[in-house]
C-alpha cells in the first residue's frame, strides 16, 4: 500500500499535504482510490468556500456509487484542481497527485494520522 | 446469511471483490468495472450469474399454463428456442420479467431474477392448473455467461459448429463441453452476443477455467456485477425493481411488444386494458455536469414528473445516461427535464433508447 511518509491522513481515508505558507492541499488515498473504483465524476467546493473539519466538502462518484469527501481541516478554499474535475481517473492513477483543492486560513484541524498510524489503522480495519 | 455460488472460490482466486446480491455472495468487479465493460463491448467477459433462477415446467397442460401465467405468446415456439416475456399480476403490474426456453413438447426451463425466485415459484404454483408440473431447479444448476464478440471464437475452440446455437435466442438443450454436460443458449444481457451456459455445480469451477484458458487469447476477463449492470443500461436493457416493478404496466416500462393482447387471455390483460398507461419508459442524456441514480426525482419546471429507474456513467458512451420512468404527456425526445441530484437539480434531455447497439454508440 503506497503511504507517503510527508503526509496526514484522516481516519476517512483523505490525506493532508503542508505546502508551507499555511496552504495546504487535500486528496484522498490510495487505499480510498482503490475501494471506490473507476471514477467518473468529481464535484468540488468554489475558491472562496469556507469548508469545515470532518464535514463533506466534496463528493466523487465511481461507476457505482457516491461518496462523500470530509475535509482534515477548517479552512478557506484558495484554488480548485481543474484536471481532477476533466479527468477524474487521475485520482485512480495516482491519488497523491490528483489534489482536490487547496486552502489556506486554516482554523481548526481534524484527528489527522501520521502515514504510520494510518497505515496501522488501515492493517486493523482489513 | 448469504449464499455462495459453486464459483465463489473461483472469484477469490481471481481477486474479485465480493459483496451481498439477492442473497448471495458475488463478485461486483475483479480488475475494475470500465474495463471489464470495455472488454465485453470488444473482445469478451465471463460472468458468474448463477445466482439466477431456473424452474421447469411440465406436463400435457404446460403451454396453455405460459400462455395464462405470461404476456407473451408461445403457441408457435420450436424446439430450441428462448422467448423473453414479461409476467403480470391481475392489476397488470409485473411480478417478474424471465426467460422461457422450449426444450421440446411438455417440457419448458424457465429462467427467473435472482431477487424474484421464491415470489415466482409461489406465484405460478398459486395459478397453475390442470395436469402441469412446477419444480424450482435454482439449487442444482450454475450459470456462466461468456459475452462479447469474440464469444464465439472462444465457443468454437471447444465444440464443433453444429454444436453450437447460432441464432440469437436459440439454444442447444445438451451439450457436451469437455465431459460437463449443459444446456447452451445464445442469449445474454450486455447487449453483445454471446452464450449463457447452465450446468452442474459442480462442473462450474472446471468450466469457468477452462473458458478463461481458451479465451486468453482472445483478450477474455472475468467480469462482475458492476459491468454487467453498465452493460445492460448501456443497451438499454431493462432490470427489475428499476424499470419494472408491481405497480408499473410492461407496456409503461416500455414493453409492449411483449403483451400480446390479441391472446385469448393471461393474467394482467384485464388490469392492462382496463388502466390508462401514464407513464414512459425514456432514455436520459446528462447534459448538465454529474451524473443521475435510480430514484432522483425529475422536473418538468417545478413539477415532479417521475424518477430516474437506472443511472450511471456509461463507459462505451463515455457519458451520464440513464432510464427513467416520467408522466406520458412530458416524454418527448428532445426535451429538456432537470434531475434532482442530492439536492442539486441538473440538466437531462430525454432521448431515444437504447444508447448503444452491437459495435455502434447510438447516443450523441
Amino acid at each position: 500500500m503506497n503511504i507517503p511518509s510527508e503526509l496526514k491522513f484522516t481516519r476517512s481515508h483523505e490525506w493532508l499535504k503542508d505546502l508551507g505558507n499555511g496552504t495546504f492541499e487535500i486528496g484522498i488515498s490510495d487505499f480510498a482510490q482503490h475501494e471506490l473504483g473507476d471514477l467518473v465524476f468529481v464535484n468540488l467546493p468554489q475558491e472562496g468556500d469556507a469548508i469545515t473539519a470532518d464535514e463533506p466538502f466534496a463528493d466523487v462518484e465511481s461507476v457505482k456509487a457516491v461518496s462523500d469527501i470530509y475535509s482534515p481541516v477548517s479552512a478557506t478554499v484558495t484554488e480548485i484542481n481543474e484536471e481532477v474535475l476533466d479527468a477524474p481517473e487521475s485520482i485512480n492513477s495516482n491519488a497523491y497527485e490528483a489534489w482536490f483543492v487547496r486552502v489556506e486560513n486554516v482554523t481548526e484541524t481534524a484527528e489527522l494520522l501520521s502515514a504510520e498510524e494510518y497505515e496501522a489503522f488501515l492493517n486493523e480495519e482489513a | 446469511m448469504e449464499l455462495r455460488t459453486p464459483l465463489y472460490e473461483t472469484h477469490e482466486k481471481y481477486g474479485g471483490k465480493i459483496v451481498p446480491f439477492a442473497g448471495y455472495l458475488l463478485p461486483v468487479q475483479y480488475s475494475g468495472v470500465i474495463a471489464e465493460h470495455m472488454a465485453v463491448r470488444k473482445d469478451a467477459g465471463l460472468f458468474d450469474v448463477s445466482h439466477m433462477g431456473e424452474v421447469i415446467l411440465s406436463g400435457k397442460d404446460s403451454l396453455a399454463n405460459l400462455n395464462m401465467l405470461l404476456t407473451n405468446d408461445f403457441t408457435d415456439m420450436a424446439d430450441g428456442q428462448a422467448r423473453y416475456s414479461p409476467m403480470c399480476n391481475e392489476q397488470g403490474g409485473v411480478v417478474d420479467d424471465l426467460i422461457v426456453y422450449k426444450v421440446k413438447d411438455e417440457c419448458y426451463f424457465i429462467v427467473v431474477n435472482a431477487s424474484n425466485r421464491h415470489k415466482d415459484v409461489a406465484w405460478m404454483k398459486d395459478h397453475i392448473q390442470g395436469e402441469v408440473t412446477l419444480e424450482d431447479i435454482s439449487d442444482s444448476v450454475a450459470q456462466l455467461a461468456l459475452q462479447g464478440p469474440k464469444a464465439k471464437a472462444i465457443m468454437s475452440k471447444l465444440l464443433k459448429e453444429e454444436e453450437i446455437p447460432q441464432k440469437n435466442y436459440t439454444f442447444i438443450p445438451k451439450v457436451m463441453i469437455n465431459g460437463m454436460e449443459c444446456l447452451l443458449s445464445f442469449t445474454g444481457y450486455t447487449g453483445e452476443d454471446g452464450y449463457e451456459i447452465y450446468t452442474a455445480p459442480e462442473n462450474a469451477a472446471a468450466m469457468w477455467e477452462l473458458l478463461m484458458e481458451n479465451g486468453k487469447d482472445e483478450g477474455l476477463i472475468p467480469c462482475g456485477l458492476g459491468a454487467r449492470d453498465t452493460l445492460r443500461l448501456e443497451a438499454a436493457m431493462p432490470l427489475y425493481g428499476h424499470e419494472m416493478n408491481d405497480d408499473v404496466t410492461p407496456v409503461e416500462a416500455g414493453l409492449g411488444f411483449f403483451v400480446k393482447m390479441n391472446k385469448a387471455d393471461f393474467i394482467g390483460k384485464a388490469g392492462i386494458e382496463g388502466r390508462e398507461q401514464k407513464i414512459k419508459r425514456v432514455g436520459l442524456k446528462v447534459t448538465g455536469r454529474g451524473i443521475i441514480r435510480e430514484h432522483c426525482d425529475l422536473y418538468a419546471g417545478d413539477k415532479k414528473i417521475g424518477m430516474v429507474s437506472s443511472g450511471t456513467h456509461c463507459p462505451m458512451v463515455g457519458m451520464a445516461v440513464g432510464m427513467g420512468l416520467i408522466e406520458k404527456e412530458y416524454a418527448q425526445i428532445g426535451d429538456t427535464l432537470e434531475a434532482d441530484v442530492r439536492g442539486r437539480r441538473i440538466q437531462v434531455e430525454i432521448i431515444k433508447l437504447p444508447f448503444y447497439k452491437k459495435g455502434e454508440v447510438l447516443v450523441k
